[in-house]
């Protein structure tokens, strides 16, 4: 029976231990194991709501489980030998169902208030259209005319492959860096409009507690108000095919005068260093990665997709820009040496099309059946994939240039 | 036991057709084939679902080594997301549903006190079905393309991008559907019309009250399961555009339809569960389960309201201001009796006189850590909230939860406490407690790290994650391996009182002392056939006052 006492008191002891990690572990905030407190009005308020809900199980927990342990203890065989003989009692069966149905009632009351200020769309400053891609984010200043991609950075792309032997951990921001940051202004409310062009994905930031999700033919309203500058991170959280784990989301948020400047160096085509404005939250970046600037205004230099030169080019220039473009926005489906994946995607190493005439290939990269649309490309960067393609692992088709490509842009 | 001998040798004069008149079982491996024996198809049903927990399970270990550190060690994303597909739908199909069909076969007739279930052919068939259908679902990660990787939850268009696959894994759902539709039907009639005279509804064994419960709810959905499935079929082959949004389709509709099968089936999983842990509690605590009627109540409405929840798997979608706050309602409103069992178990112990058997162990442990997969649950249900929880780990931790120490340890319990029973010999107790610990140990190391893992913003069905979650994922990963490695302490234990019972202790009929019910007036090992002629109950007994006239017979052979 000594055996017994240990038990009893082990399972003690771990309730205690469980109870405070949980404690202690709700108590801290932005330390890498809790919901962020967030940097809007509506994430504080929903993180207020789940601490909220967070102890009153703690507290129910804390009645059923002691009393629980409790009887373990003092109700077992050899301290307890005769078992009572009671085995019903209606007025304690009512008041264990009366008292939580109170207090869900009272949770219910503040959950609902919130619910109904997360979904009131009015009166936004700023529209930007957020389309899902396998695997990458589009977004779209309605009312601004400007438009990009956003994909998973380069140097994460690069360690996340197999058997890469980079270090993730020596990777800044590894899975939740891009290309191109979403960059929104400060104190405007903004409102997204959430759709997808291939499958559901989910578009999710959550210290702007915005989860919605991205649905092929729905347009899902949501919004935000951003209180403090800064660098917030996301991800995809639908499942969505073979990347979901590698189209992460990236929002800056800047003051206002710089959110304009940001505006109109975009909408010119320049080149903007958004580092500098940009701290990056602590709470966010594992400690390695936090101490190394932020990376996410460098790849913003880079010549946006629309500005078109249309131009004769070199094969060799061809193939140099190419082989980026298909790295950046092809090998995902078709994979870097072209072998494709079969059964879904096709291989591209001897395909008729990269072997035949142009033309197909070409409208191919405008409106695939189930591959997505690249007509949001360049001439150049399309011209340039495309001979890319014909003239790799053995493909030994013409080369294209960028007026062949425009000739056929309808 | 001469008492219960004149049982055995009554000529089965109900339902004596599908059998040769009780003199045991067929030779050789045509006896499995053809059984329409229910201890058999109990034992086959068992056997089954213990190798797909195996094969899942071996399956998680990959999920479990990929996510061991950041960067992408062993496995292609594609594969990846292979194993997380298939691990539900082994687990799920494979794994849990099986083993309580299994328990539901051996245990509902004899406590019940009926000789079979009431459709013995249909029975062989419900359970045959299964390996084939597993053989089709597995056998895609041998075809070029590899298995289905659309989540379990097939939503398209997603789903709809899957190869060769594809058909594969809709029939397997097809064929699943049809054996859980069969063996629901049977254990419904069975104990609708086969219990023993005096046996009123409100006098039936908690375990048989919650399956009753379990076979409407599976009637009700599976149905509507193969017609989603169906749908996407036809929409993927056939041309039609049920799902497709370019074809005036609507890809949400497949999510409504789904969580409106999907979730009565996490009941499904989770209500035998409460039956086998009512069963277990009060015979270790020497006490009657406290709040029979009440329990029974609190499984009904929980079941009603299993109907009326679905969208909160949803609550992302875009739907309406007013369905959010109706799903939102409803899925706290299920709290109110979910609670009221998990209060009543408690009294049940309180006062009581209780010892610590592994059973019981497992029981303990069920109510604590089911009891934390319902917090969390209740968690999820605040609509808000769950804006910052959904598809990430905490969504993971929260039905692994009620899943594995729920309604996994329940599986585990309900084995220990029947096994001598079904083998006539006793297990080693030592090993049992072992294998408990060790369990229980691992199980939390896996899953308690995997909630602060979600809440800091980890999504779920992810080959790889950013660096500041390596150490909750390091955690998890431990303990699947330790858990899984756990279970051969249960394996050598069992493997013993089934095949090599030399020299172990023999079970009394009534194995457990606390112990009340028509299954422990039968000897163990229970005979081939059982219960051929039904057995009396005392017209006025309580539910388990009723059993001890019976007892009071074999007394003498009581384990002290
Ligand atoms: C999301 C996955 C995906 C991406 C990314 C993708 N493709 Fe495709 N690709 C497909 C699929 C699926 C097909 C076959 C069905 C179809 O025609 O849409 C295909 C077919 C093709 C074919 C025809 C192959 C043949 O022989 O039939 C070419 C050429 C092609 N893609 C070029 C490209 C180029 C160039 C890019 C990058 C700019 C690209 N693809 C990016 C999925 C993709
Ligand atoms: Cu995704
Ligand atoms: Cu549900």
């Amino acid at each position: 029976m000594a055996k017994m006492g240990w038990m009893a008191r082990a399972a003690l002891v771990s309730v205690l231990l469980a109870a405070s990690g949980a404690a202690s572990a709700y108590t801290t905030t932005g330390n890498g194991w809790n919901t962020p407190q967030g940097v809007t009005e509506i994430s504080a308020k929903v993180y207020d709501l789940h601490l909220l809900i967070f102890w009153v199980c703690v507290a129910i927990g804390v009645l059923v489980f002691g009393a629980m342990t409790y009887s373990i203890v003092m109700h077992r065989r050899s301290v307890h030998p005769k078992p009572a003989d009671f085995h019903e009692s209606t007025t304690v069966e009512i008041v264990w169902t009366v008292i939580p149905f109170l207090i869900l009632i009272g949770m219910a009351i503040p959950a609902a208030g919130t619910l109904i200020k997360m979904e009131d769309t009015r009166g936004a400053e700023l529209s930007v259209k957020v389309t899902g891609y396998q695997w990458k984010w589009q977004y779209e200043y309605l009312d601004q005319g400007v438009g990009f991609f956003s994909t998973l950075h380069p140097d994460s792309n690069k360690a996340r492959q197999v058997g890469s032997g980079i270090d993730p951990t020596t990777v800044p921001n590894y899975l939740v860096e891009v290309d191109e940051p979403l960059v929104l202004p400060v104190g405007k409310k903004v409102r997204f409009l959430i759709t997808a062009n291939d499958v559901i994905h989910a578009w999710w930031v959550p210290d702007l507690a915005v989860k919605k999700d991205a649905i092929p033919g729905y347009v899902n309203e949501v919004w935000t108000k951003i209180d403090k500058p800064g660098t917030y991170r996301g991800v995809c959280a639908e499942l969505c095919g073979r990347d979901h784990g590698f189209m992460p989301i990236v929002v800056v948020a800047l003051p206002e005068e710089e959110f304009g400047k940001w505006l109109e160096a975009r909408k010119a085509g320049q080149p903007y260093r958004l580092a500098a404005a940009a701290p990056t939250q602590a709470a966010d970046v594992p400690p390695a990665a936090a101490a190394q600037p932020a990376p996410a205004g460098e790849q913003v230099a880079a010549a946006p997709a629309t500005a078109a030169s249309a131009g004769e080019l070199s094969k060799a220039e061809l193939m140099a820009k190419g082989e980026q473009v298909y790295k950046a926005n092809c090998a995902a489906c078709h994979q870097a040496n072209g072998a494709g994946m079969a059964p879904t995607f096709p291989p591209l190493a001897g395909s008729k099309m990269a072997n035949g005439p142009a033309e197909a290939h070409i409208a191919q990269m405008f409106t695939g059946k189930m591959m997505p649309s690249f007509r949001h490309l360049s001439d150049a960067d399309l011209a340039a994939v495309a001979t890319y393609e014909r003239n790799s692992w053995g493909n030994t088709g013409s080369i294209v240039q960028p007026a062949q490509v425009a000739a056929l842009r309808k | 036991m001469a008492h219960h001998d004149t049982h055995a040798h009554h000529d089965d004069h109900a339902h004596g057709e599908h059998h040769d008149h009780g003199h045991g079982p067929e030779k050789g491996i045509m006896r499995w084939i053809k059984t329409t024996n229910h201890k058999d198809l109990g034992t086959l049903y068992l056997f089954l679902s213990f190798t797909m927990f195996m094969i899942g399970g071996l399956m998680s270990l990959v999920i479990r080594a990929e996510l061991w550190m950041p960067g992408l060690q062993f496995v292609d994303p594609e594969f990846f997301n292979q194993m997380t597909t298939l691990h539900a739908l082994v687990m799920i199909f494979g794994g849990l549903m099986p083993a309580f069909v299994g328990l539901a076969n051996w245990m509902i007739p004899m406590m019940v006190g009926c000789s079979d279930l009431a459709l013995p052919r249909v029975n062989n068939w419900g359970f045959w079905i299964l390996p084939f259908a597993f053989t089709l679902l597995l056998g895609t990660l041998f075809m070029p393309g590899g298995g289905p990787a659309g989540g379990w939850t097939m939503y398209p268009p997603l789903v709809l991008q899957t190869g060769n696959a594809f058909p594969f894994l809709i029939f397997a759902v097809h064929l699943m559907g049809i054996s859980s539709i069969t063996g629901a039907i049977n254990v419904a009639v069975t104990i609708l019309n086969m219990r023993a005279p005096g046996m009123s509804l409100l006098k039936m064994p908690l375990f048989a009250w919650t399956w009753l419960i379990t076979a409407y709810l599976l009637i009700a959905t599976m149905p509507v399961l193969a017609g989603a499935v169906t749908m996407l079929l036809t929409d993927k082959y056939f041309g039609t555009a049920f799902f497709t949004a370019a074809g005036g389709g609507d890809p949400v509709m497949f999510q409504h339809i789904f969580w409106f099968f999907g979730h009565p089936e996490v009941y499904i999983l989770i209500l035998p569960a409460f039956g086998v842990v009512s069963t277990i509690i009060p015979t270790f605590a020497r006490k009657s389960l406290f709040g029979y009627d009440s329990m029974v109540y609190a499984t009904a409405s929980i079941a009603f309201l299993s109907f009326i929840v679905w969208a909160h798997h949803m609550f992302t979608v875009g739907m309406p201001l007013a369905g959010e706050l109706f799903f939102m309602f409803a899925t706290m409103l299920i709290a109110v009796p979910t609670g009221v069992k998990v209060f009543n178990w408690v009294a049940t112990m309180w006062k009581g006189s209780m010892t610590f058997e592994t059973p019981m162990l497992f029981a303990l442990a069920f109510v604590f850590l089911f009891t934390i997969g319902g917090f969390s649950g209740l968690m999820l249900a605040i609509a808000p909230v769950d804006f910052q929880y959904h598809d990430t780990y905490f969504v993971v931790a929260h039905f692994h939860y009620v899943i594995v120490p729920g309604a996994v340890f329940a599986v585990i319990a309900g084995v220990y406490y029947w096994l001598p029973k079904w083998t006539g010999v006793m297990y080693n107790e030592t090993l049992g407690r072992i294998h408990f610990w060790l369990s229980a140990i691992f199980i939390n190391l896996t899953f308690f790290p995997q909630h602060f893992a979600g809440l800091a913003g980890m999504q779920r069905r992810v080959p790889d994650y950013a660096v500041q979650f390596t150490d909750f994922n390091v955690q998890s990963s431990i303990g699947a391996f330790g858990f899984f490695v756990s279970q051969f302490v249960m394996i050598y234990n069992f493997a013993r009182c089934i095949w090599f019972r030399e020299g172990m202790e023999k079970a009394p009929a009534r194995v457990w002392e606390g112990a009340h019910g028509l299954e422990w007036t039968v000897p163990s090992p229970a005979p081939y056939h059982t219960f051929e002629e039904p057995p009396r109950l005392l017209p006025e007994g309580e539910i388990t006052a009723a059993h001890d006239a019976y007892d009071a017979l074999d007394r003498h052979k009581i384990n002290p």
